[in-house]
């Protein structure tokens, strides 16, 4: 018997490289809904399919994507809400190549089905069309459920329990709700107007939403079980603090936190001072400093700013570089120096309290170090200067002490995140569960979905019960 | 939302709103700040809690019309609304009975120190306090301040009103003739918190002063608003914005406040011009003071 040839993966088109490296717009253009069909119609909807094992939030793919065969993408969203309240947002952010893509048979010959461009694309058919769908309102159970910030994690906790018919209210210390996918990543990877209308969605649903909220300043935390009269809580602050490099010239101006550049970027639009009011420094000459995803995110927002050149400075080789494949290659497309085994040792004053320049050393592989990266060691001698006038620091976060320094029964582990169960995210606080950056450090917007999900399943038994116990997170 | 329920032009640059905030008001202390944003474009801005009134539940604030956003915010009146008020944020003051302390205020800084002087007060303190400002018109609140004082000189630069000094000269005298003075609260533009740090580092008497650096989330989240202090950086939004004043770098601090100075003149211009606006700004040719 003749094996059909498998086809080959629908590209989805993209702005020009030298084009959009100048313009905020986003860099694929999606799919048309010929496209999206040919592209669902790789799929094999296998007998015993494995994708869904790779999904966080265990979206049932083969389902959405029989739908989509069939041309019905408005069915084919609903499908996907049912696991998912951020499609749009997953559809473009997740790291579906290491999740659901990375277990679909095709792949094993050929291409994964491009599960994530399909599921962009239904998300913004729904959108498009302004049929969303909300789901019936249930019964309502009398109970309340504070939620502790509005990124994906709080986002999706809350989603869940409003549809257990509990009332959920959603607090958030920012103006505006979304977390990272607010003010993190970029317009150009995620429309702003495209959170927006998922955080609207989630409101629609019936969470209340209370931006400008910080709790543990106007809130104490017994006030929202006390006299807000919370039934439970879960705590999904994220992990920002930005971390900087510890090196001389470090307060320059010029000298950004990758999280202030990129707040002052997305949330603030300093893209579009003056109309807007926030200003950002418009480098020339800018060098980042990191190789995640973060990095390369500041690297493509300094180059559509007008820089004429961006450098990347890393101190191990690419291969060590934690950012996805994918955006590491839109980097290079776009013009972005990649400088590897180089680590920066001191900024340099214009005079002026500017920064002009940036002396790095260059660095050699040595051993893997615990991580199994290989350890950069400096190599002795082999300074240099590179002129600068914006340097960027991206080299992660830690955890922000805000909120759980004024909770001492909260246990944290040593690095200062909060200790949680990882099935059911309690904490050593009755009442009180976690999940996201805040527990995990630094992850993805798909495992704070995740744990914001298990969280609400928790929440919901808990409720129940009333059955506390901890035990498994004493160290 | 936040109404802007009262509104009061304290001088010709300084303009004093209470704001409609009640739950920031039921947490406030004095040191506190809080940010705010004026429409969907605005950018954040800290300004100090000056006064804050539990049972009208509303804040205090005074500022001085330097930039673009400043401007705007004076134009607003009564009954008109704020887009975004968050607060109360940083920590505030640690306030006990210390015995003899002195407060300082400079120019818009008046208002901060008031909230502190009144604390110190009523924690049973003997309060001193000096504020000053270039010229008779910007001096405001010397009622109020007078009232949780045991004593207060007001000095000016030009001499139309109070003694024609710079606030140093006083604090330098009080501190000589007394030596029981056991914390000095200084606050205002950061050069003449630098030169009262200059003037009580002599008589080694501790000395807090409040940082007004550029922030953006005011919570930790960014390091916009990063500082030197003791040589350790520090985010002045949740590590202060209280520093012991002897242990600052406030050349670090001025140099980052004039980070932006060539964008604000964008903003300022662009503003003035979509306005039409008749401003003070070139008339005066202010010297930028900010706070
Ligand atoms: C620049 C950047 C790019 C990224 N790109 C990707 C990507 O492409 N794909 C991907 O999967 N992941 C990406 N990530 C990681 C991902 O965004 C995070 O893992 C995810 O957002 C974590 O979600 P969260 O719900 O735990 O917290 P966050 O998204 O961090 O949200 C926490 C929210 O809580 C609020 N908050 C904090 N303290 C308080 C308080 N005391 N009171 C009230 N509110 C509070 C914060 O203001 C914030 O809005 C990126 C991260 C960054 C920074
Ligand atoms: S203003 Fe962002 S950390 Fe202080």
């Amino acid at each position: 018997m003749e094996e059909k040839k498998p086809k080959k993966r629908v590209h989805m088109r993209e702005q020009v490289p030298q084009v959009r490296a100048r313009n905020f717009m986003e860099v694929p253009y999606g799919y048309t809904p010929e496209e999206a069909v040919e592209e669902a119609s790789r799929c094999l909807s296998c007998l015993n399919p494995s994708c869904t094992k790779g999904c966080p939030v265990a979206v049932d793919i083969p389902s959405f994507i029989k739908l989509m065969k069939e041309g019905k993408f408005i069915e084919a969203a609903w499908k996907i809400k049912e696991e998912n309240a951020l499609p749009a947002v997953c559809g473009r952010v997740c790291p579906q190549e290491i999740q659901c893509e990375s277990l679909c048979l095709l792949g094993k010959k050929g291409e994964p089905v491009a599960i994530g461009n399909l599921e962009r694309f239904v998300a913004d058919y729904e959108r498009e069309k302004g049929e969303i769908q909300i789901p019936e309102k249930p019964k309502p159970t009398g109970r309340k459920i504070a939620i502790i910030g509005s990124g994906p994690g709080g986002l999706t906790c809350a989603a869940d329990l409003i549809k257990s018919g509990h009332q959920v209210t959603l607090f958030e210390a920012l103006h505006k709700p979304g977390g990272v996918l607010m003010y993190g990543i970029p317009e150009f990877r995620l429309p702003k107007a495209i959170v927006e209308k998922e955080v609207d969605y989630i409101k629609k649903l019936g969470v209340e939403v209370v931006v400008n909220a910080v709790i543990g300043k106007l809130y104490s935390f017994d006030e929202l079980f006390n006299e807000y009269g919370s039934d439970a809580c879960f705590i999904a602050t994220g992990a920002g603090l930005p971390m900087f490099l510890g090196i001389p010239g470090e307060n320059l101006n010029g000298i950004y936190s990758a999280n202030e550049f990129l707040t002052r970027a997305n949330l603030m639009k300093a893209y579009l001072f003056p109309e807007y009011d926030t200003p950002i420094k418009r480098g020339k000459k800018v060098a980042v400093f990191g190789g995640g995803n973060v990095a390369m995110d500041a690297a493509r927002v300094a180059l559509r700013l007008g820089a004429e050149k961006v450098y990347l400075i890393y101190r191990r080789s690419e291969d060590e570089m934690p950012a996805r494949k994918a955006e590491i290659h839109h980097a290079h497309e776009e013009g972005i120096e990649f400088m590897l085994l180089t680590n920066p040792t001191r900024f340099i004053d214009d005079g002026k309290g500017n920064v002009c320049a940036v002396e790095c050393i260059k660095m050699e592989l040595g051993e893997p170090d615990q991580s199994g990266r290989k350890n950069p060691i400096p190599i002795k001698g082999s300074e240099f200067q590179i002129e600068i006038d914006v340097g960027i620091p991206a080299l992660g976060t830690r955890s922000n002490p805000l909120l759980v320094s004024t909770l001492p029964d909260l246990k944290l582990n040593k690095r200062g995140y909060i200790m949680a169960e990882e099935e059911t995210g309690m904490t050593s606080k009755l009442g009180v569960f976690a999940g996201g950056d805040i527990v995990t450090g630094s992850a993805t917007v798909i495992l704070a979905m995740g744990a914001g999900r298990k969280a609400a399943k928790a929440i919901n038994e808990y409720l129940k019960w009333k059955y506390w116990d901890t035990r498994s997170l004493s160290n | 939302m936040f109404k802007i329920v009262k509104k009061e032009e304290l001088s010709e640059l300084v303009t004093s709103f209470e704001i409609e905030a009640k739950d920031i008001a039921k947490k406030a202390k004095a040191g506190n700040f809080f940010v705010l944003k004026i429409h969907e474009e605005g950018e954040r801005i800290p300004l100090t809690i000056a006064d804050f009134d539990t049972e009208r539940g509303t804040i205090t604030t005074v500022f001085q019309k330097v930039g673009k956003t400043t401007h705007h915010l004076g134009t607003l009146n009564e009954g008109d609304s704020i887009s975004d008020v968050i607060g109360p944020l940083g920590r505030h003051s640690h306030i006990e009975k210390f015995g003899k302390v002195v407060c300082v205020g400079g120019g818009v800084g008046i208002a901060p120190i008031y909230p502190i002087a009144r604390a110190l007060k009523e924690a049973g303190n003997a309060v001193i306090s000096i504020i000053g400002a270039r010229a008779k018109n910007l001096i405001f609140w010397e009622d109020k301040m007078q009232r949780v004082s045991d004593e207060l000189i007001i000095t000016t630069d030009d001499g139309s009103y109070g003694r024609k000094a710079v606030v140093t000269v006083p604090l330098d005298e009080l501190l000589r003739e007394n030596n029981d003075i056991q914390l000095i609260y200084a606050i205002g533009p950061a050069i003449m918190m630098k030169f009262v740090c200059k003037t009580t580092e002599k008589y080694n008497v501790k000395t807090i002063v409040s940082l007004n650096s550029i922030m953006v989330d005011a919570t930790g989240m960014c390091g916009a608003c990063r500082i030197n202090v003791g040589g350790k950086t520090q985010f002045a939004c949740v590590d202060g914005p209280e520093f012991d004043g002897h242990k600052v770098d406030f050349d670090l601090l001025m140099s980052r406040q004039r980070m932006y100075i060539d964008e604000e003149k964008v903003s300022f211009e662009r503003y003035k011009k979509k306005r039409g606006f008749n401003t003070l700004w070139k008339r005066k040719n202010q010297k930028r003071e900010c706070i």
